[in-house]
């Protein structure tokens, strides 16, 4: 103990506590303040990038579910478009036929109708023509009979047979 | 621009360095020389004696000393300035002038006032005397100590260790203003700034509080991890082998963690909670004798034990060389010491960085304990 407080040196005491003084000081000022605002900068800066990545990673993934959920609707879309444009050209088509059918026989009904217009018509006709015919037959047929008898009966006979050609 | 007048200055700084070496190892001081032996450290006393020697602080820088062939005594080095406040005020020399004497022989006349060295402490002769008087205990009869502010060799060291760290740290904050990972040795510093910063002052001294300390925690840290290697290498430093300078630290944190006590550590030291009142000013003294005398007072103690006790072993077992020559022959005895010297000094190695940690963490933890917000500080 004694050869211990012999070798401490009081006024190695005072300069080294000067000098350790200012060695801190000075380190502080000049290494340790730059150095750990620095790091500390840096370390910030290393979490904000990670997080901005995660960030991105996670908005990537929701973009990609976005999309797909877009395709998917998109598809539905199409595929329901597709569908109505189905149903449409069916109707259309369904339409149309019936349309067509009905004028067919809207037409055909027509034509029977004319057809047997014209038919009464042409009997008609002919029932007047036959009418006329007999009429001049029986007009020329009187007026033979009343110049002679056997040549008015000759007449009918011929006359008769012409009909009958006819 | 800036480097090469940091390589200018260098150069500079080596040269002079270099000259005064030279031209303090050619003086020769034979005349003074009480060694007859050449300077033999053989004995076992003489071991001791040098190796004690060595741990103290020293007045001169020197690296090695030889005996010349016409029997000179020389030493290689350099002479460091004294600088005593004697009883006629501030007194300024060179070492040179003791001319390595450290038993009072060398009388240095100053001012009119006569000083001697003995065993690395300057003292100075009462008036009249002319030379120093021993008592049979090898005590100064007529010379007493003087407050002593020479650049001895630890201030020597702990300024160049300084100036190293200064250089060091600031190249490193400097290279963050452009890039954001350093290179080249501030690479190396960078996880070493982290460690302290991560494993000491914050889980110490707790999140919100480590801000205000880590600075002067990484400087301690610093400063004794590189003393310490220091003085392993053969410039032979013992700068954190010396009282003056662990117990400097040692008050550094003290005042520190006495400074920056919250109430609640205040609390618990001088009126603790929850105990009976009677044993309240019991505890108190306990708590204040640990607080302000017993925890520095570790702090010092085994920086300082740790450091001078890896010097003496790895000294000793050099020593082994000399000491059991006899016995084992040279070949065995230096063979043997060299591997011993070897293991130790590696050791010695670990010890260097492990006592920077542990009394870095040992002040991280009392700042720690002082600033606590819910303290079981005690």
């Amino acid at each position: 103990m004694e050869t211990l407080l012999n070798d401490f040196s009081p006024g190695l005491f005072v300069v080294s506590t000067i000098l350790l003084l200012a060695l801190i000081a000075l380190m502080v000022k000049f290494a340790w303040k730059p150095i750990l605002n620095s790091l500390e900068e840096r370390e910030s800066g290393i979490e904000n990038a990670l997080a901005a990545a995660e960030n991105a990673r996670k908005e990537m993934q929701n973009l990609q579910a976005d999309n797909a959920k877009l395709v998917k609707e998109a598809r539905a879309e199409r595929d329901a478009m597709m569908k109505d444009a189905r149903d449409v050209r069916d109707n259309m088509i369904a339409e149309a036929k019936e349309d067509a059918k009905e004028v067919t026989t809207k037409l055909i009904e027509n034509a029977q109708a004319s057809i047997q217009q014209e038919k009464q018509a042409a009997l008609a006709e002919i029932k007047k023509n036959v009418a006329e015919l007999s009429i001049g037959i029986a007009e020329s047929v009187i007026k033979k009979e009343l110049s002679n008898k056997n040549d008015q009966l000759e007449l009918v006979e011929g006359l008769l047979k012409d009909v009958t050609l006819n | 621009m800036k480097i090469a007048q940091k390589t200018i200055k260098f150069l500079l700084i080596a040269a002079i360095t270099f000259f005064s070496t030279v031209g303090f190892a050619s003086e020769s001081d034979k005349k003074h020389d009480d060694q007859n032996d050449g300077g033999r450290v053989n004995t076992k006393e003489e071991v001791e004696a040098y190796i004690l020697h060595h741990i103290k602080d020293s007045h001169d820088f020197s690296f090695w000393s030889y005996t010349s062939d016409e029997g000179e005594r020389k030493h290689v080095g350099f002479p460091l300035p004294v600088i005593i406040w004697s009883s006629e005020g501030l007194v300024t020399f060179m070492s040179s002038e003791f001319h390595h004497n450290d038993d009072g022989h060398v009388i240095v006349e100053k001012n009119g006032l006569k000083f001697a060295k003995i065993h690395s402490k300057i003292y100075e002769l009462e008036k009249g005397a002319t030379t120093v008087s021993f008592d049979e205990t090898h005590h100064a009869t007529n010379a007493h100590k003087l407050l002593d502010f020479s650049i001895t060799k630890s201030v020597v060291g702990i300024l160049l260790i300084g100036f190293l760290l200064l250089f060091w740290f600031s190249r490193l904050a400097k290279q963050y203003k452009t890039k954001q990972v350093p290179t080249g040795f501030a690479r190396v510093l960078e996880p070493l700034v982290l460690y302290v910063r991560d494993e000491i002052a914050r889980p110490n001294i707790g999140e919100k509080h480590y801000r205000r300390f880590t600075g002067y925690l990484l400087t301690v840290f610093f400063f004794i991890w590189v003393l310490n290697l220091s003085g392993l290498t053969p410039l032979g430093f013992n700068v954190t082998g010396q009282l003056a300078v662990t117990g400097c630290l040692a008050i550094f944190t003290l005042v520190i963690y006495t400074v920056s006590g919250n109430k609640d550590y205040w609390m618990h030291m001088i009126w603790m909670p929850g105990v009976p009142v009677l044993i309240r000013p019991v505890l108190a003294i306990i708590e204040l004798a640990g607080a302000l005398i017993i925890k520095p007072f570790s702090l010092l103690v085994r920086l300082f034990a740790n450091i001078s006790a890896g010097h003496i072993v790895v000294m000793s077992l050099i020593a082994i060389m000399f000491t059991l020559k006899e016995s084992l022959g040279v070949v065995g005895a230096t063979g043997l010491s060299l591997v011993l010297s070897f293991f130790i000094t590696l050791i010695e190695v670990l010890v260097a960085f492990l006592q920077a940690y542990i009394f870095t963490m040992l002040s991280a933890l009392f700042i720690g304990m002082a600033v606590a917000d819910h303290s079981e500080a005690h």
